[in-house]
């Protein structure tokens, strides 16, 4: 049986929320042991965040933590005691990576910084994302992913023109800093390999982000342009938007780049007399005359449900597709269930669960979820089998308050 | 031919053969960053993504796409027909010394042309290949087209994001889901460099876009998986029933009230600042931020902390409010605009911005640099996009050694 890409590999992890848990979930998925420090009087505070199971709170019951915290060892410790400090150094001491997401400063304040921890792992990798980087006027400067997706850009070009921005879904910018992080482990382990050194990754979830929008801001530099929103519409495609289907509150994207889908289109939809309109013979005319279409493409629209909206346009050729609900993804798109995203997973507090899985499959390796662990599953395991504590210590540390 | 600095990267000894179209253009840019020699494999003539703006100075022209240079920077570039067969015979001998291969062609493609992983695998059993595409190699949707807007829309992340009383939205202008897909499939490479190391060989990646946009879920799948819910959309953060998005004096800022620990934290600043300008009432001022719960508000209590907030925000501009916000202890964003990144002074002192060379332009270029700041081998930009072409003579000469008129006669023919 072939080892896994990243057997062997250790990871120590001081996550929270979305990014931090997002990084050590895809390590953890392809073989990595990842040991999550949490705590009872300080715990993540990703558990606390609705949706729980059955709208019944619990810091074991929490969707999202549930989702992004697959494959972690949970060890409760109280880092305000030095004992605690001490244990994740010697955590650290036998590790490859350590990853954090708190705020800018916080682990060199808690005695963790990137010089300390040299000191017990000389060529420790040590990745930190924070909001804006851990040095700068606001590196210190508490915020959430919500904030950063307004500081960053995306709210303003997520909008209509007549109105003010609408900004994206949730805290957008959550998900581009995984990414790069995940890479830059990736790729400093094989550095280290290669070398014997390790370095520290000082990312700023601010700077990873933007490069989602470098067009944007070289025709900034350049041009002196400032981009909006612009709704749903493309400057060289029409018809180009979301379209209201049959149903409540169902939709259903519809895009045309070429005058051989703007044929299969007409086609579709039955060659009706305004479609021969000239004015909408040529991409410019229909951009010109771009309202009145979207309005007559939704009167056809309408009378249908998305899904046959999307299958009778894709089978001609022509790109469309159901604007998806949660439920949508989770019970009834084919090409998800194909490709086994969504994994079941049980869990001793909410039963079984669904928690999202890989974009990409490799050809070698299977990427594997474990379900995500209750607060402190692991003290024992931790202390005793990866640190070889004695039961003695062990209830030592308890009685301390250390391990909580 | 790579620089000293190159050398230094972290993935200064790996190659990258990157067919790539927009939808994953990215990938490689990556991977550049980091040190890898990537070429961009175009077809004669340019790939079609040197059509997309923005343009330098509005000049719509195959040189001069800001989009090509923002996702092509760190890239040298070669123009190479793969459907002919000297072109596949070329890319073979490439692709022998290759330890990357990325493309996003449609499923079944590089197959058809010989160029397959089982082919390419054979002349090398170390290379890595990266198929980028909507849904994956195999599926009901295999051959459906997805656009930007088709692959966030499947991919669920269209229905939650925009206004109640109107169509859901994507977020404008160029594609965000190939861009996850191309930072993703940049992960999988890393994934599968890792497992050689213990395989000695190298594999197949098939990633999906619509995929990596499921992905971006904030509480939108725990929603229907705990509660059997679905999202609504409406405002960024789902549990605050208020404002949070204010206009300001130059545009709008980010700012939403809050009760419990995190009310009490941030409110009370705001609230201060507000009393210092004369904005706040004493029922303001009293207010009891730790039992406040916007979920079940009463709209009137609402209006009547919102209301004197709005007036105070228009007095001030994003700046001030930005600083105000330091000052007083609370959490106030700008709703940035590409001026406001730019001129952004937590930026400035990262020295995130860099200048690029664009000779063929007489002038330089300010770009966005480094993803991150590295102790030991800091992500670069070494090199502007490659021009069309520009490094066949370096590479088909330099490296596989065919001679000028071998080139010529290809170029002739329209292989290069």
């Amino acid at each position: 049986m072939v080892k896994k890409p990243l057997a062997g590999i250790k990871v120590v992890g001081l996550t929270w929320y979305v990014t931090g848990p997002q990084i050590t979930k895809t390590l953890a998925a392809y073989g990595a042991e990842v040991v999550k420090i949490e705590g009872h009087t300080r715990h993540d505070p990703g558990r606390e965040y609705p949706p729980y199971k059955d709208n019944i709170a619990g810091l074991n019951r929490c969707g999202d933590f549930n989702s992004y915290n697959t494959g972690n060892l949970s060890i409760a410790l109280n880092l305000a005691k030095p004992r605690g400090i001490e244990i994740v150094k010697r955590l650290v001491a036998r590790a490859d990576v350590v990853v954090d997401n708190f705020a800018g400063q916080a682990m060199p304040r808690m005695g963790l910084g990137y010089e300390e921890l040299r000191k017990v792992k000389p060529d420790i990798i040590m990745l930190s994302a924070c909001m804006q980087g851990q040095t700068g006027p606001y590196a210190t400067l508490p915020g959430s992913g919500g904030h950063l997706v307004a500081l960053s850009g995306f709210t303003y070009i997520t909008g209509w023109p007549d109105r003010q921005p609408a900004g994206p879904h949730g805290p957008y910018t959550d998900y581009i800093g995984p990414r790069f992080c995940l890479t830059a482990i990736l790729a400093a382990l094989d550095y280290r390999r290669r070398t014997g050194k390790g370095q520290y990754i000082d990312v700023s979830q601010y700077e990873t982000s933007i490069h989602f929008l470098a067009p944007l801001l070289l025709d900034y530099t350049v041009n002196g342009r400032v981009a909006g929103g612009m709704g749903n519409r493309c400057s060289y495609a029409a018809p180009h938007g979301a379209y209201r289907c049959h149903g409540k509150d169902r939709w259903c994207a519809i895009a045309v780049f070429s005058d051989g889908e703007w044929s299969s289109f007409r086609k579709v939809i039955g060659n009706p007399p305004w479609s021969k309109d000239p004015r909408f013979g040529t991409l410019l005319g229909r951009k010109k005359n771009e309202d009145e279409l979207d309005r007559l493409v939704e009167e056809w629209t309408v009378n249908y449900p998305a899904e046959q909206v999307m299958t009778m346009m894709q089978s001609a050729g022509v790109a469309a597709g159901v604007l998806e609900t949660n439920q949508d993804m989770m019970e009834h798109d084919p090409q998800l269930k194909h490709r086994h995203f969504f994994r079941e997973l049980d869990h001793p507090e909410t039963g079984p669960y669904h928690a999202p899985g890989s974009a990409f499959n490799l050809s070698r390796a299977t990427y594997e979820l474990k379900r995500a662990p209750l607060l402190g599953e692991h003290n024992e395991y931790v202390l005793k089998e990866l640190l070889s504590m004695s039961d003695s210590e062990i209830a030592k540390l308890s009685a301390e308050g250390v391990l909580e | 031919m790579m620089d000293n600095e190159k050398s230094r990267g972290m993935l200064s000894p790996y190659r990258v053969l990157d067919l790539t179209d927009e939808k994953g253009l990215l990938c490689g840019k990556v991977l550049g960053d980091l040190g890898a020699d990537v070429i961009k494999v175009e077809k004669p003539g340019g790939d079609a993504a040197r059509s997309i703006g923005p343009f330098y100075h509005d000049e719509p022209h195959p040189e001069k796409s800001l989009f090509w240079f923002a996702f092509n920077a760190n890239k040298r570039g070669v123009t190479l027909d793969i459907t002919t067969v000297d072109g596949q015979d070329i890319f073979k001998r490439l692709a022998r010394t290759a330890d990357f291969v990325i493309e996003s062609f449609h499923p079944g493609h590089m197959q058809k042309l010989g160029l397959g992983y089982r082919a390419l695998s054979k002349i090398n059993p170390r290379l890595i290949m990266v198929s980028i595409t909507p849904f994956g190699q195999s599926g009901p949707y295999r051959n459906y087209k997805a656009p930007d807007i088709v692959a966030t829309a499947l991919g669920g992340y269209m229905y939650p994001t925009g206004d109640k009383d109107r169509a859901p939205l994507r977020i404008s202008h160029h594609s965000q889901a190939y861009l996850h897909a191309g930072a993703e499939a940049a992960v999988g490479a890393m994934i599968a460099l890792h497992h050689r190391q213990i395989t000695g060989k190298g594999q197949y990646i098939d990633l999906s876009i619509q995929a990596s946009v499921v992905q971006n879920t904030f509480v939108h799948t725990s929603l229907w998986d705990m509660t059997k819910t679905i999202t609504e959309r409406g405002g960024v953060t789902r549990n605050i029933k208020g404002r949070q998005i204010w206009p300001c004096k130059d545009g709008f800022v980010t700012w939403y009230f809050v009760g419990g620990a995190q009310g009490v934290r941030r409110c009370p600043g705001l609230v201060q600042w507000m009393d210092s300008e004369g904005f706040a009432d004493d029922f303001l001022k009293g207010f009891d931020w730790s039992t406040f719960e916007t979920a079940a508000l009463d709209p009137e209590v609402l209006n009547r902390i919102e209301e004197p907030t709005a007036r105070f925000f228009m007095r001030h501009t994003q700046a001030e409010l930005l600083e105000g916000a330091v000052k007083y202890h609370t959490t106030i964003f700008p709703i940035n605009t590409a001026r406001g990144i730019v001129e952004s002074r937590q930026l400035a002192a990262r020295e995130f911005w860099v200048e690029v060379e664009h000779s063929e332009l007489n002038t330089s270029i300010t770009y966005p640099g480094a993803f991150a700041h590295c102790s030991e081998t800091p992500p670069q930009i070494y090199r502007r996009a490659p021009l069309i072409g520009e490094h066949n003579d370096e590479i088909f000469r330099g490296e596989l050694g065919l001679s000028p008129e071998e080139l010529l006669r290809l170029k002739e023919a329209k292989v290069v």
